[in-house]
């Protein structure tokens, strides 16, 4: 039986064991490869999503709990958080090898969107489950601030 | 490895010129062969397109260090481009176009991607930008000496062209003999924070590495290795395996059993049901415990000597005071983020290869030969990678054959293989275990009279192709005890060598041999001192000869105040180390966490790697070795358990530094005019020893087994 869902705004499908994680039906069937494997257990983020608007982690999200929900993955989010984010990464050049960014920007938009004026604590505590094997923490912690910043204004 | 000067031969037969309409890159590549013969054969690493887009050929894997970045500003720079017209693209497996000139072959490591490249990729942009004006002297008739170039643009008094509208007519023209290269007073590029080429497509999920790579008819593999390293396949059965549903075959190779699938998630799954009777006879069963034991009493007798001055045994039995230590450090997988993966794929007799290769090819030589494919049927297809820390090549290409086997062992069609976590914390290529015993001895003024240090740890070079005369003929391997004599000098100065034996097999890692050799020496300096009464800071200045790391060391201190008082509860340690020819000072603010180990609060980072190409990478580069460093020295360890099974297995057991643990990072960056040299290890090696010698301060506690989860809790 294939399971039905919203897909960055257009209807998807996926017909196959509905015990998959949606990472890998992202990824190795719908062909959005923006959504990266790097734990398949809940311990890294790069596997980020945002389902209902809010961010999960997808290598432990069976397809079938999507089922009639909305999914958004780093190709398909939008929005004044979103292009704040993507300015303010952009401008002081966070990403290093890359891999995990996908996962980082898609926590951050999440929280931007819960929290306008995230602190320092916000921002552990938000950010605390996206692994970043360059530590690129420094920046990620700035951009996020210059990001809400750029908001408000 | 460092100061890399190409010799002009050398220069001239890598470097060549192609500057015309834009040409597939597999085009341009196969035609240098046949101008090798001419005098100046085209540039390969510069292309003007018609669209006015300059494409710069980057010969360096771009794995977050930012050679991407790097090789494009010398040759903008010298090209007088504009930044925003500047495109990149990896480029083909051909060592005489685009060997690394520090190795011979293609390849990055070592740090040394900015330094071999730094003439030759500005000779490449100062050529390119000679045969531009000379084509707009021609179109024009003025002298070329009329001709300014600015931000791309070619003009003559009132005339103005772009490049790409001069491309055509340069292509005409022979490159310039000698083209000549800019003074430091003339770069536009050079030394500025030029923006990185990679942020873009790295922030909105389009940048592409191999495993996003898709092939028509793809299947996806995935691998059950033995337990226990040198453990075999004895037998399968592999029904359960088959029942998965999405699972398509199941195949032994020498490296293990693969499973192959429609998604990688049934190849996964279809592992975890596999039921392997392993061979264990011939694997390495000692647990690290046992291997610190017996290295530990290795490193007991003196070994080879690799610095011998004075009479060290002498110089310690008359000490007035004397400090002894033994330190244990833990083999360390490097979990890049992006697992290892590659993609294979067969078209007749044309092979195709996606990687992220870092050695493009060794490689790809590896898969072609291992797939009897001649290697100019063979196409490499280079990707960005997710993070490598040097676990992307090994001496043997072990990771390449296993993909080509388990492509060959499916044969019917194009292949993505590819690591889980699991794979990689327990695959083995570990930063080598070692154990360091260092005797240290003062006189009654406090002046270090004696050090004798003996490190016992594993080669990863030792019987390989890349071994090099010193391990061959005299069994010394540099890297198991590297800058410890040339760290300090002292007058009755010992340091030794054992090559330890184990079956776990070892890998260089983020600076190699420099991580834990400058832990050991830093942290037993600082002691050796503090015994001495002296200041961290002042009492190392006085020992230390080498300028540049004294002129480092005295920066680090100066912007962090090191005279003041740190706030209530947090004490500043301090370490200093040169390593890939360039310089590192940082000043560490630590206090004591919740869960007893340190918690780092800002660490101040002075720099010296000669002309500062890209200062924004470079205060990255500090950033990344500083974070990556100190996950490590904090939390994690593979370790050996029973059998020499490896305990850990995901991050969740092999803990990795998250954003809270992530201290503030201040860079100050030395101005030079020596060449440059590279950044992406030597930020790494004096973290652990500057928050180890805060912590001592800080708690009394001197931190001989890392990581101080478990060998330094306080
Ligand atoms: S892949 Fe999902 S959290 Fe790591
Ligand atoms: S940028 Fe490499 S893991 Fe985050």
């Amino acid at each position: 039986m294939a399971t039905d869902f919203t897909l960055n705004g257009k209807p998807a499908s996926f017909d196959g064991d509905p015990e998959t994680p949606l990472l890998y039906v992202l990824r190795d069937h719908l062909g959005l490869t923006g959504t990266k494997y790097g734990c398949g257990i809940a311990q890294c983020g790069a596997c980020t999503v945002h389902l209902d608007g809010k961010n999960r982690r997808s290598c432990v999200t069976p397809v079938s709990m999507v089922s009639g929900r909305q999914v958004t993955t780093i190709e398909g989010v939008a929005g004044k958080e979103a292009e704040a984010v993507h300015n303010a990464w952009v401008a002081i050049d966070v990403p290093q090898c890359g891999f995990c960014q996908s996962g980082q920007v898609m926590s951050a938009i999440g929280l931007l969107r819960i929290k306008k004026k995230p602190s320092d604590s916000d921002i552990d505590a938000a950010m605390a489950g996206n692994i970043c094997r360059c530590a690129t923490y420094v920046r990620i912690r700035q951009a996020i601030h210059d990001a809400a910043h750029a908001l408000e204004a | 490895m460092n100061a890399i000067t190409p010799t002009r031969r050398n220069f001239l037969q890598s470097a060549s010129l192609v500057l015309g309409m834009t040409l597939p890159l597999g085009k341009a590549a196969s035609a240098a062969p046949a101008q090798s013969g001419l005098p100046f054969a085209p540039n390969a690493f510069v292309r003007v397109s018609p669209d006015n887009l300059v494409t710069v050929i980057i010969k360096h894997v771009e794995f977050g260090q930012g050679p991407a970045t790097g090789l494009a500003t010398l040759v903008a720079d010298e090209m007088d481009a504009d930044w925003s017209q500047i495109r990149v693209e990896m480029s083909p497996a051909n060592d005489p176009l685009y060997k690394n000139l520090a190795f011979g072959t293609m390849g990055t490591g070592g740090s040394t991607a900015i330094g071999n490249s730094w003439l030759q990729m500005r000779s490449a942009g100062a050529s390119a930008k000679a045969m531009l004006v000379e084509a707009a002297a021609k179109r024009w008739g003025v002298p070329a000496a009329s001709i300014k170039v600015s931000k791309g643009v070619v003009s003559s008094g009132r005339r103005k062209a772009s490049f790409g509208e001069l491309a055509a007519d340069a292509a005409q023209l022979k490159p310039p003999e000698k083209p000549v290269l800019k003074t430091p007073d003339q770069f536009t590029l050079i030394g500025r924070d030029t923006p990185r080429v990679d942020s873009v497509a790295k922030t909105n999920g389009t940048a592409m590495f191999t495993m996003d790579i898709q092939r028509p008819g793809m299947v996806h593999s995935a691998i059950a290795h033995p337990p226990a390293f040198g453990g075999t396949v004895k037998s399968v059965i592999d029904s359960a395996a088959l029942a998965v549903p999405g699972v398509l075959a199941v195949k032994t190779i020498p490296h293990g059993v693969v499973v192959y699938a429609r998604d990688s998630y049934a190849a996964r799954k279809g592992v975890a049901a596999l039921d392997v009777t392993w061979d264990l006879s011939k694997a390495e069963k000692r647990t690290t415990e046992e291997l610190y034991a017996q290295f530990a009493e290795a490193a007991e007798t003196p070994g080879k000597p690799v610095e011998k001055t004075g009479d060290t045994a002498a110089a310690l039995r008359g000490a007035a005071k004397k400090l002894e230590a033994v330190y244990q450090f833990p083999y360390l997988a490097h979990a890049p983020m992006e697992p290892l993966d590659a993609v294979l794929e067969m078209n007749g007799d044309r092979l195709d290869v996606w990687l992220g290769s870092q050695f493009q090819v060794g490689e790809l030589t590896a898969i072609a030969a291992t797939l009897g494919v001649p290697f100019e049927k063979a196409t490499l297809h280079q990707q960005f990678a997710g993070g490598s820390f040097g676990r992307r090549v090994t001496p043997a290409m072990e990771f390449a054959v296993e993909a080509a086997l388990a492509f060959k062992a499916w044969g019917k069609g194009p292949v993505k293989h590819v690591w889980t976590r699991e794979n990689d914390i327990r695959g083995g290529r570990y930063r080598p275990l070692a154990v360091h015993v260092v005797r240290g001895g003062l006189d009654p003024s406090g002046k270090i009279v004696a050090w004798d240090q003996v490190v016992a740890a594993q080669s990863f070079m030792k019987g390989t192709p890349m071994e090099g005369p010193e391990l061959k003929n005299k069994g010394i391997d540099d890297a198991l005890t590297e800058g410890i004599a040339e760290s300090y000098k002292f007058a009755n100065h010992y340091v030794g060598q054992h090559i330890m034996e184990a079956g776990v097999p070892t890998l260089w890692w983020r600076s190699v041999g420099n991580t834990h050799t400058a832990y050991a020496v830093e942290t037993f300096v600082d002691q050796l001192l503090e015994m001495a009464g002296k200041d961290p800071v002042a009492g190392r200045l006085e020992l230390m000869e080498d300028p540049r790391t004294r002129a480092v060391l005295a920066r680090a201190a100066e912007i962090a105040g090191w005279g003041s008082k740190p706030p209530a509860g947090r004490a500043r340690g301090v370490a200093a180390w040169k390593s890939f020819g360039s310089y590192v000072a940082q000043v560490a603010e630590v206090s004591k966490g919740a869960d007893g180990l340190p918690k780092v609060h800002k660490v101040w980072v002075a720099v010296d790697c000669g002309i500062a190409v890209n200062p924004n990478v470079i205060r990255a580069q500090m950033e990344s070795g500083i974070g990556y460093g100190l996950g490590h020295a904090l939390y994690s360890e593979v370790e050996l358990g029973e059998g020499g099974i490896v305990k850990q297995e995901n991050f969740d057991s092999y803990r990795s530094l998250r954003i809270a643990e992530m201290p503030a990072v201040e860079v100050a960056i030395l101005a030079s005019d020596a060449n440059p040299t590279g950044v992406g290890e030597p930020g790494l090696p004096p973290i652990a020893p500057a928050v180890a010698n805060a912590w001592r301060k800080l708690t009394g506690k001197a931190v001989r087994r890392l990581p101080f989860a478990v060998g330094g809790r306080a």
